[in-house]
């Protein structure tokens, strides 16, 4: 472990910057308010990785200097400062590629947009460091307040409505895990995840306190069959807003789930927990891609495959069969699919938004010409497609070979087919996207700024990027597992 | 007896649980939820959980009972409520309900008795930080993270009340409500009650660091006397757009993190409070977290602005 202040201010420099944006409203631009913020964000997230990688331990640090289980605790371990990293990969391309300073003077798309988008990112950050159940708590709290926010942002009737029922989805999630939480804290008086792996017991309240937390979890990350406010909720939003929903939001309650059942109670795979979240993953992965082939837009086919691509997440429960799961190729697998698909995803939205600035539509069957007239962000498209349907190189492939790979040898033959299959589907719905853009055809294109293609073209190539990792269990993902309890203050 | 009192607060909880689902109107469950608010802090008073019982009756009753009122009256203006659920519907609900509470019973029945607790360690440090009520200490120093953030949870509310608006409204103030011109006896009564509660205020903002009370109870108590103010007409709501609005809403965050840096320097830990200083220090940075949480609760109740050139 080695302390450092940095996951600190990577949690509270975005909140500095939304009260900057409040403060100065009406007096500075949002976009240029915002901009040095998430300049400072990218330069944390990258110290915190390379810190991490330097030191190979933990970043830890223990909050006005009391342990837990009084204090908090943040720590940035592999997994913590792989996603930070994703994080602000994500949030510098969505940046990009919605900044447009031209246009008149903030309102609620601009000043709305950016605030949120920054209240999102220390959410996120927190999600992915914090250490304390209540704390986990909080971050959610800041990140469905915000994401529903940021899905209204368009102001129809539909943004309203799916907004509302996101809404209402995220505060039921978050009722059950709060209730949760109260359990634990009854049974065990400590909220601390290292704290409650040295006590913590599979009897039936924690079991059910868990399992409460996990429902509720679910319904944050929109897994089946808690999944029905995702789609409207990406159709109506802005495609920078749905690019981080996708590619970030689902994640971080994901994360958590996974925290609860490896770092908290680690439970062996054969016991029923791994076996159902895997089971509804499977039914996730099947079900959304047929889904996805049917839909008309293209923005909700997108939506339909980020429902198929997070049933892939699932999957990793069962296939972390060893003593130190950290150390199994299925959390090598998992934690690269959650890393890929977020790239893909976000590049993917992006690059829809685009198309639907050309051509002032996006019906998925009348793309014809759009080969010849924005070529740079259909190759993007293409390119974070590849990732999606798990073709090399790519992340996407890696980290399905790496399911694959696990799923036969834990003998889950079941695992096996449904990550074949999802495959094949996911190749008919991009192939079928492709297919109409390269027709020929020559319709009324929009201008689309060229810094703003290439911001998604980076986004994607990134994805493809990820493809060159080395084909089994990654020493970085294992570092500062196991827990351990913060004993003293060094 | 404690038993006796017990169950006498728990009669009128039930009662008034029935009352509201089974009322004629909306608005009748509405003053139920009222009344219920006002037993479930009695109850919470009971378990000698004053903190909860005062947060309760400022948030649970008070303030979510009058954005529902608000949100009743505008609806019956905007939009037909459609009709009211079917028998089928209500007994489903009904079982669900009692299904989901013999669970939590049988669930909260089988948590350990005495339950384990880390009451006595969150006394032992509270000489250090000059105060005596340890739930004050869980709020500002222990848990100070939390606290933070979720004001940054509120202001993060703010915004998204916001965009809920019209585009043209993002910089203005709310409608004023009600629209008409408001009855003598609840401008009388806003006159009687703003100066009295404020002082009552202050009471509770300073007596929080030794008993029960603090700046969350202090501030709801001022957020609610400033819109008893706007609904008598006294005072006007809040404008969103920068100004002094923004100042007060971005103040509280701001002062809190500065408060942290400057224990950094001086403890070498972030967020800690240094020994000689910490009791001022705290003072200051509650206040300035006060004013954060008084404007975001009266803008979150008074809703989105409206635009301002259509009025």
């Amino acid at each position: 472990m080695t302390v450092s202040l940095l996951p600190v201010w990577a949690v509270l420099a975005p909140v500095i910057g939304l009260c900057a944006l409040l403060l100065l409203e009406g007096r500075l631009r949002p976009e240029w308010v915002a901009a040095p913020f998430i300049a400072i964000g990218l330069y944390l997230s990258i110290s915190i990785a390379y810190e991490v990688i330097s030191h190979e331990a933990s970043l830890v640090y223990a909050l006005g200097g009391w342990l837990p289980p009084l204090g908090l605790t943040l720590r940035a371990d592999g997994v913590g400062a792989v996603l930070l990293a994703l994080t602000a990969l994500v949030m510098v391309g969505v940046s990009i590629c919605a900044w447009a300073p031209a246009d008149g003077a903030g309102g609620r798309g601009r000043s709305g947009f950016w605030a949120l988008l920054l209240a999102l990112w220390s959410a996120l950050n927190l999600a992915f460091i914090a250490q304390d159940l209540f704390n986990f708590f909080v971050a959610l709290e800041m990140l469905s307040f915000s994401a529903v926010a940021l899905v209204a942002l368009d102001g129809s009737r539909d943004a309203l409505t799916a907004a509302l029922r996101y809404l209402l989805f995220a505060l039921a999630g978050s009722v059950l895990y709060l209730l949760g939480v109260g359990m634990i804290y009854g049974r065990y008086a400590v909220l601390d995840l290292a704290g409650l792996r040295e006590i913590a017991q599979a009897d039936p309240v924690t079991l059910a306190a868990l399992a409460l937390m996990t429902v509720g979890l679910m319904a944050k990350a929109a897994l089946f069959p808690l999944h029905l406010w995702l789609p409207p909720a990406h159709a109506s939003a802005p495609a920078p807003a749905s690019a981080v929903l996708s590619a970030l939001v689902v994640k971080a309650p994901f994360l958590i789930i996974l925290r609860l059942w490896v770092d908290l109670l680690p439970l062996s795979a054969a016991t029923a927990p791994p076996q159902i979240l895997a089971g509804l993953g499977s039914v996730a992965i099947l079900l959304f891609s047929i889904l996805a082939l049917r839909q008309q837009r293209l923005k909700l086919m997108i939506a339909y495959s980020t429902l198929a691509q997070i049933g892939y997440l699932f999957l990793m429960f069962p296939l972390m069969p060893g003593p130190a799961p950290w150390l199994d190729i299925g959390w090598t697998g998992g934690i690269l699919q959650l890393v890929s698909h977020g790239i893909a995803k976000a590049a993917m939205f992006l690059a829809a938004g685009l198309i639907y600035e050309a051509l002032g539509h996006d019906r998925v069957s009348e793309l014809a010409g759009l080969a010849r007239r924005q070529p740079m962000t259909l190759v993007a498209f293409a390119i974070a497609g590849l990732s999606l349907m798990g073709l090399p190189p790519s992340g996407g492939f890696i980290a399905k070979l790496l399911l694959l790979t696990a799923a036969v040898e834990a003998g889950a033959w079941w695992i096996a087919i449904v990550v074949l299959a999802g495959g094949i589907l996911a190749a008919f719905y991009v192939f079928r996207a492709l297919g109409s853009a390269l027709a020929e055809g020559t319709p009324a294109v929009a201008p689309v700024a060229l810094y703003r293609q290439g911001a998604v073209l980076a986004l994607a190539l990134c994805a493809l990027a990820l493809g060159f990792v080395p084909l089994r269990p990654f020493a970085l993902l294992a570092i500062g597992r196991p827990l351990e309890a913060m004993e003293a203050l060094p | 007896m404690n038993e006796l009192l017990a169950l006498a607060l728990a009669f009128p909880l039930v009662l008034g649980a029935l009352f509201i689902v089974l009322a004629a109107s909306t608005r009748a469950a509405l003053f139920g939820f009222f009344a219920f608010g006002l037993f479930l802090a009695l109850a919470w008073v009971e378990l000698e959980a004053i903190d909860v019982a005062l947060t309760e009756a400022a948030i649970g009753g008070g303030a979510t009972g009058l954005l529902l009122l608000r949100l009743n009256a505008r609806m019956r203006r905007t939009v037909s409520l459609g009709q009211p659920a079917g028998p089928q519907l209500r007994i489903v609900a009904g079982l669900l309900a009692v299904l989901v509470t013999l669970v939590l019973g049988a669930l909260l029945l089988a948590l350990p008795d005495p339950a384990p607790s880390l009451a006595a360690a969150t006394v032992e440090p509270l000489p250090t930080l000059g105060i005596s009520n340890p739930i004050t200490a869980v709020l500002i120093a222990y848990r100070a993270l939390d606290t933070l953030l979720e004001i940054a949870v509120l202001l993060i509310a703010v915004v998204g009340i916001r965009v809920m608006g019209a585009e043209r409204g993002w910089a203005g103030r709310p409608v004023p409500w009600p629209a008409a011109e408001p009855s003598p006896a609840l401008v009388f009564l806003a006159r009687l009650l703003v100066p009295a509660g404020l002082v009552f205020a202050v009471y509770l903002f300073w007596v929080g660091a030794d008993a029960p009370g603090g700046k969350f109870q202090a501030s709801t108590l001022v957020a609610a006397l400033w819109l008893l103010a706007i609904m008598a007409g006294l005072a006007p709501a809040p404008r969103t757009g920068g100004g002094w609005t923004g100042i007060a809403l971005a103040v509280g965050p701001l002062a809190f993190i500065a408060a942290g840096a400057i224990g950094l320097a001086a403890t070498g830990s972030f967020l800690a409070w240094p020994e000689p200083v910490a009791k001022p220090m705290i003072v200051v940075v509650e206040l300035a977290l006060a004013a954060s949480v008084v404007v975001a609760l009266v803008m979150l109740v008074a809703g989105p602005p409206e635009p301002e050139a259509g009025r």
